[in-house]
């Protein structure tokens, strides 16, 4: 193969390898949607993804959206008086939270706790045979394992956005109350007056996405994991770095679709 | 009877089964002996459709096991025990065994399930006192016990052993084949067992198959496997570095 040809070739194969994994990622997702709709219905284990994924992932969430808004409100205050604009916070908090930083935010410690320990758990699995042994016992890992996590991720992370939300603009509430000198209800009126039901929307709808993008990442890479120790570590550090990008491209596909005029 | 026919298999360009001819009859064990990475586990694999062959044919009972209609009444009828257990860490010893029980097309009530989960348990040697641990918390000997009696929970008409006796100590090891052996002469079921134990396979088989280099190398009942004149099963069989069979050193 000449000079001039072989970085082609190279570039050529790297690209079909990267059409390749996305069409698998995309049947898998298909999978596991359909798996998600038929029977047979695996409650204990939908119960117990929700559990891991949307109640256990509370303190992380509130602890992450306090801080952000607090900061938020300070970064806002300090930017604003540079044109005499200090009294927005409020409003630019909110806005912040509830648009972006809440879902991003949310969206990004799912990647960190839930799509690595997805991931983990089931890699380990696949690697001592535990896959198999569910298949030669007629269930199908795809149903029993992804089915109920997907399905969990895309119920409960709206809800933790909801509230991670609620506790962002919290945190700017009250750092601006006790640090800014802003007044408690003044703050809180401008907070609800200005957001719009399409805001809070298109939380909701963020948050959706990134669970099922960061459950489904955990589950795809597990189940697609290599060999011994160092197949379930290439696993779980794969589908938490694919399950941050894709949530960070979705975040931007969807604030485009929602307010892009 | 499950019979294998010309049954290929390779892993990008490592061929690891190259045409395998096997017949196990109905209620006979059956012991697949080979090296390392010879092709048992692939195999047995093929058979239960957890891998599938490039090329031949798998037929358990005269039925095709590619063009098997309900493959969860397919797989009903068999039971495995893993070379590790392979038993779920996130679920109490005795749901591990009862899980066929609590779930699809043999599910029972859960009284029930937990009811025959510790009779199986019993059956292996195991108190009721173990239903409730988890596997981390059972040492390697123990959990083939509840691998082998999540494998019996069912009554299957076949079980598959993938290196039942690997990793355990001599006297375990005899516990386990003993178990073995008396579970598939009193369930009357077909039983393949892999394996390079060769106490194992004196004291599991009837039948005796080595397979080398992807096929089936030498085939006969296990009285007739100290004087067959195989070169190969012989090096097998005494163990010696000596011999056909290539050895890394």
């Amino acid at each position: 193969m000449s000079v001039i040809a072989r970085p082609l070739a190279a570039l050529g194969a790297g690209v079909l390898s990267v059409l390749a994994t996305v069409g698998r990622v995309g049947l898998f997702a298909l999978a596991a949607f359909r798996h998600i709709l038929t029977p047979p219905f695996y409650a204990r284990e939908f119960l117990h993804a929700l559990l891991h994924v949307g109640y256990l992932s509370l303190p992380v969430v509130g602890l992450t959206a306090v801080f952000t808004g607090g900061a938020l409100a300070l970064q806002i205050y300090a930017g604003g008086a540079r044109f005499s604009a200090e009294q927005v916070v409020p409003q630019i908090v909110a806005l912040g939270v509830v648009r972006e930083l809440g879902p991003v935010m949310v969206g990004l410690m799912m990647a960190a706790r839930v799509t690595s320990s997805i991931a983990a758990e089931i890699a380990t699995m696949k690697v001592t045979e535990q896959i198999d042994a569910l298949v030669t016992l007629s269930t199908d890992p795809m149903k029993y394992l992804t089915a109920p996590r997907v399905f969990a991720g895309l119920v409960t992370v709206p809800l933790l956005v909801a509230v991670g939300d609620a506790i962002g603009v919290f945190g700017g509430w009250f750092v601006s109350v006790q640090s800014l000198g802003f007044n408690p209800a003044v703050y809180l009126k401008n907070t609800v007056d200005f957001l719009e039901p399409n805001d809070i929307v298109s939380s909701l709808v963020k948050g959706a996405a990134f669970g099922v993008i960061a459950t489904l990442m955990g589950c795809y890479f597990g189940m697609h994991s290599g060999r011994g120790a160092q197949g379930v570590g290439q696993a779980t550090k794969s589908s938490v770095v694919a399950a941050a990008v894709l949530i960070l491209a979705a975040n931007f596909l969807l604030t485009q679709a929602f307010f892009a005029t | 009877m499950i019979r294998l026919h010309d049954v290929h298999k390779a892993f990008g360009a490592k061929e690891i089964l190259r045409g395998v001819d096997l017949d196990v009859a109905k209620g006979e064990s059956c012991v697949i002996i080979g090296g390392s990475g010879t092709g048992k586990s692939v195999a047995l694999k093929c058979v239960l459709g957890l891998i599938t062959p490039d090329q031949g044919t798998i037929m358990v009972d005269g039925e095709d096991i590619t063009k098997t209609g309900d493959r969860d009444a397919f797989l009903a009828r068999f039971g495995m025990l893993f070379q590790g257990a392979a038993l779920f860490d996130s679920l109490p010893v005795w749901q591990n065994v009862a899980f066929r029980l609590l779930r699809g097309s043999l599910k029972r009530p859960r009284a029930e399930a937990k009811e025959i989960a510790i009779e199986k348990l019993r059956r292996v040697g195991m108190g009721p006192d173990v239903a409730d641990l988890f596997p981390a918390e059972l040492s390697g000997g123990m959990q083939k016990r509840v691998g082998l009696a999540r494998a019996i929970a069912a009554d299957p008409e076949i079980i598959f052993f993938d290196e039942p006796t690997t990793g355990l100590d001599p006297i375990m090891a005899g516990v386990i084949n003993e178990l073995i052996r008396e579970i598939v002469v009193e369930m009357g079921a077909t039983a393949v067992t892999i394996t390079h134990d060769m106490t194992s396979v004196r004291a599991i088989a009837d039948k005796v198959a080595m397979l080398h280099r992807g096929k089936i190398r030498w085939h006969g009942p296990v009285s007739e496997m100290d004087t067959a004149d195989d070169p190969y099963l012989r090096q097998f069989i005494t163990g010696s570095p000596n011999g056909p069979i290539e050895t890394l050193r």
